[in-house]
C-alpha cells in the first residue's frame, strides 16, 4: 500500500484543480482590463466592479434573491427542523419510505418539477408567475436539503438528555428550548446557510417560475445574449462566488461536528 | 433506485447509526411532519399529477382543449416507414425528434456518468485510504464547488474552451496550434465535459462513504496471505465498493439526462437535449400538453434504464464473491 503513494496522491491534486481551475478564470477576468473575455490578459482594473454597482437593475435582482433566499432559507429550515425531529425522536413507521419521498426532490432533474409547477400555477390556478412562484419552486428543493442537513446533526443526539430533562420535570417545551434547540444549533445553522446557497443560486426552477421581477441568476442568465456584459457578470459572479464558498465552508464545518470529533468524528477528523 | 435513496441521505451526511430510539408514537411523529409531507404534497404529487393530466389534452393555435386524449402521445409515437437514423440507431417515426432527442440525451447522460465515476473513483479511494489527519478538510475541498452557482460554472467553462478561452491560448502560445480550435465548444463533447465536472460530488462521496466502511482488517488478512495490491483490490475493494459505484452512476444519470442549461450555454446546436425541445414546447413553440406528453415519456425512458442497471448490478452481486450484505449494510 505504502510503495506508491505518491501517484494517488498527485491525482487528489490533480483532481481538485480540474474542479477549481475553471472558477479560478471567473475572478481571474473579472479584474482583466478588457471587453474581451480571453487570453492575453490585458491589465488589472475595477472598472468591472465600478459598473455592476451601479446597475440599478443588477442590484434589484440581487436584493430580490436576498429576500427570497432570506425567506426560503427559514421557512425550509423550520419544516426541516420538525421533520427531522419526528425522524430521530420517534420510531415511525414508513421511516425509509419517507426518507426517499424527502429525498426525491434532489435527485429528479430541475426542469420536470420547473414545468410541473409551471402548469399547476398557470393552468390549473391561474396564479401570476411572481418571487413568490419561484419561491414555492425553491421551498420544494431546500425542505430535502434541511432536512437531511439538520437529521444528519441530530441522529447523533445522547436522547438520555432530553429524557433526563424530562424526568427532572421540565415539560416538553422546556425540554425542547432548553435541551434540544441548543442541541440542534450548529445543524440549524449549518441548513440555514445551505438552504440560502442553493436558493441564491438556483436557476432552473427560477427560469420557469420567476414573472416580472427578476432574481440574480436570472439577470445573469439574461446578460448572456450581450457579450459586452460578460466582464462585470463575471465580475458579479466573483462577488457571488466568495460568498458562497464562505457560507458553505462555514456550513459544512458545523454540519460535519464543527471540528470536535463528533457522530462520525472518528472517520472524518 | 432503492440504493440511491438509501444512499442519498448518507451523502449529505447521515450517521447510520440509530441508537436511544424512544418507543412508537405516530401520531406524534407525523405531526411534526405534517409540514414536510404538506410541502412534498402540495408542491411535488399535485404538479406531477398537474403534468400528467396535461400531457393528455391538446392544444389547438391558443387554446387548450380539456378533454382526455391521446393525441400527443400518438404524435410522438406515430409509426414511418422510412426510419432516420441517429447513428445506426434506426426511429422509424413520423415526428422522430423527439424520441431521438430522448435517446440522445440518455447516450449522452450515459458516457457523462461514466466519466465522472471513472474520473470520481480514484479521487474517493485517495479521500478514503490516503487521507489521515486532513480527511475533514479535503472532503469539504471536494463538496464546495458542487454547491456553488450552477450557471457561474457554466460560464467559467465556456471561458476555458471558448475560441479565445484558455485551452486554446494555451496551445496557441506553446506554438502546438496555429489557430484555435473551434470545435472545443458547442457540441455534445463539451457538455459532457462541463457534466462530469457539475456533477463531481455526486459520485465521489458514495464512493467514498462504501470504501470508507470497508473493513482494514480484510485488507490485511489478505496481504498476509500474500494477495498483492492489485489482487487484494480486484478481490476485496472493488466489489465492496460497488454500492456506491451503483448509487453514484444513478445520482449523476438521473439528474443529468433532464439537464437543460448545460446544454443551451455549451452545447450549441448538435449538443442539444431533451430538456431543451421540452423548453422551447413550453416558450417560444407554445404547446404545453406536448412538452408534457415528451417529458413523462422521457422520464419513463429513465426510470426503464435506471432499473435496467440497477437488475444488472444487482445479477452481477449474486455472483460469488459478490457480497450482497454489503448493500444491506
Amino acid at each position: 500500500m505504502r510503495s506508491r503513494p505518491d501517484l494517488l496522491a498527485l491525482y487528489g491534486v490533480a483532481y481538485v484543480l480540474f474542479l477549481y481551475g475553471p472558477l479560478l478564470l471567473i475572478p481571474i477576468f473579472s479584474f482583466n482590463d478588457s471587453i474581451y473575455v480571453a487570453f492575453p490578459l490585458n491589465g488589472f482594473t475595477v472598472r468591472w466592479y465600478e459598473e455592476l454597482f451601479a446597475n440599478r437593475v443588477m442590484l434589484r435582482a440581487a436584493w430580490n434573491s436576498l429576500m427570497l433566499a432570506a425567506a426560503v432559507s427559514v421557512v425550509s429550515t423550520a419544516v426541516g427542523l420538525l421533520a427531522a425531529r419526528a425522524l430521530t425522536r420517534y420510531r415511525v413507521s414508513g421511516r425509509s419510505f419517507l426518507l426517499g419521498m424527502i429525498s426525491v426532490p434532489l435527485v429528479v432533474p430541475g426542469i420536470v418539477f420547473g414545468i410541473a409547477l409551471l402548469i399547476l400555477f398557470r393552468r390549473f390556478l391561474g396564479v401570476e408567475l411572481s418571487l413568490y412562484t419561484v419561491g414555492a419552486g425553491h421551498l420544494l428543493l431546500c425542505v430535502p436539503f434541511a432536512t437531511l442537513t439538520l437529521l444528519s446533526r441530530m441522529e447523533s443526539f445522547d436522547l438520555s438528555l432530553e429524557e433526563a430533562s424530562h424526568n427532572l420535570g421540565e415539560n416538553a417545551w422546556h425540554t425542547f428550548w432548553r435541551v434540544t434547540f441548543p442541541l440542534a444549533r450548529p445543524g440549524v445553522l449549518a441548513s440555514l446557510l445551505l438552504t440560502f446557497t442553493v436558493c441564491f443560486d438556483e436557476v432552473v426552477l427560477a427560469f420557469f417560475l420567476s414573472g416580472t421581477e427578476q432574481t440574480l441568476p436570472i439577470y445573469i442568465y439574461s446578460q448572456l445574449r450581450f457579450p459586452q456584459r460578460l466582464p462585470s457578470v463575471l465580475a458579479l459572479g466573483t462577488c457571488i462566488l466568495a460568498v458562497s464558498i464562505a457560507l458553505i465552508a462555514l456550513a459544512e464545518w458545523l454540519r460535519r461536528g464543527g471540528g470536535r470529533h463528533a457522530q462520525d468524528g472518528g472517520q472524518n477528523a | 433506485m432503492r440504493e440511491a435513496e438509501e444512499e442519498l441521505p448518507r451523502i449529505v451526511g447521515i450517521a447510520r447509526g440509530r441508537r436511544g430510539f424512544l418507543p412508537s408514537d405516530n401520531q406524534a411523529a407525523y405531526g411534526l411532519l405534517f409540514p414536510a409531507l404538506l410541502v412534498l404534497f402540495a408542491l411535488m404529487v399535485v404538479p406531477l399529477a398537474a403534468l400528467l393530466a396535461l400531457s393528455f389534452w391538446r392544444q389547438e393555435g391558443f387554446t387548450l382543449l380539456r378533454e382526455f386524449s391521446l393525441d400527443n402521445y400518438r404524435f410522438i409515437f406515430a409509426l414511418s416507414p422510412e426510419p432516420r437514423y441517429l447513428g445506426a440507431i434506426p426511429f422509424p417515426f413520423e415526428n422522430p425528434i423527439y424520441l431521438m432527442l430522448a435517446v440522445k440525451s440518455v447516450l449522452m447522460s450515459a458516457l457523462a456518468t461514466a466519466a465522472v465515476v471513472l474520473l470520481a473513483y480514484p479521487m474517493a479511494y485517495f479521500l478514503a485510504f490516503r487521507t489521515h489527519q486532513h480527511k475533514f478538510i479535503w472532503l469539504i475541498v471536494v463538496t464546495i464547488p458542487f454547491w456553488t452557482s450552477y450557471l457561474l460554472r457554466l460560464y467559467a467553462w465556456k471561458i476555458m474552451l471558448g475560441g479565445n478561452g484558455v485551452v486554446n491560448a494555451s496551445l496557441m502560445n506553446l506554438g502546438v496550434l496555429t489557430e484555435p480550435l473551434g470545435f472545443l465548444l458547442y457540441n455534445p463533447f463539451a457538455v459532457v465535459i462541463v457534466l462530469a465536472h457539475s456533477w463531481a460530488a455526486f459520485a465521489i462521496l458514495p464512493i467514498y462513504v462504501s470504501l470508507e466502511k470497508i473493513d482494514r482488517s480484510l485488507l490485511e488478512a489478505a496481504a498476509n496471505l500474500g494477495d498483492g495490491p492489485w489482487q487484494r483490490f480486484r478481490s476485496i475493494t472493488l466489489p465492496l465498493s460497488r454500492p456506491g459505484i451503483v448509487a453514484a452512476v444513478l445520482l449523476v444519470f438521473i439528474p443529468t439526462v433532464g439537464d437543460y442549461f448545460t446544454p443551451q450555454v455549451v452545447g450549441g446546436t448538435s449538443g442539444m437535449m431533451i430538456g431543451n425541445i421540452v423548453q422551447s414546447l413550453f416558450t417560444r413553440t407554445n404547446n404545453a400538453p406536448l412538452g408534457a406528453a415528451v417529458s413523462i415519456v422521457t422520464m419513463a425512458i429513465v426510470t426503464l434504464v435506471a432499473t435496467g442497471f440497477v437488475a444488472l448490478a444487482a445479477d452481477r452481486r449474486k455472483r460469488p464473491g459478490g457480497r450482497d450484505d454489503a448493500v444491506a449494510a
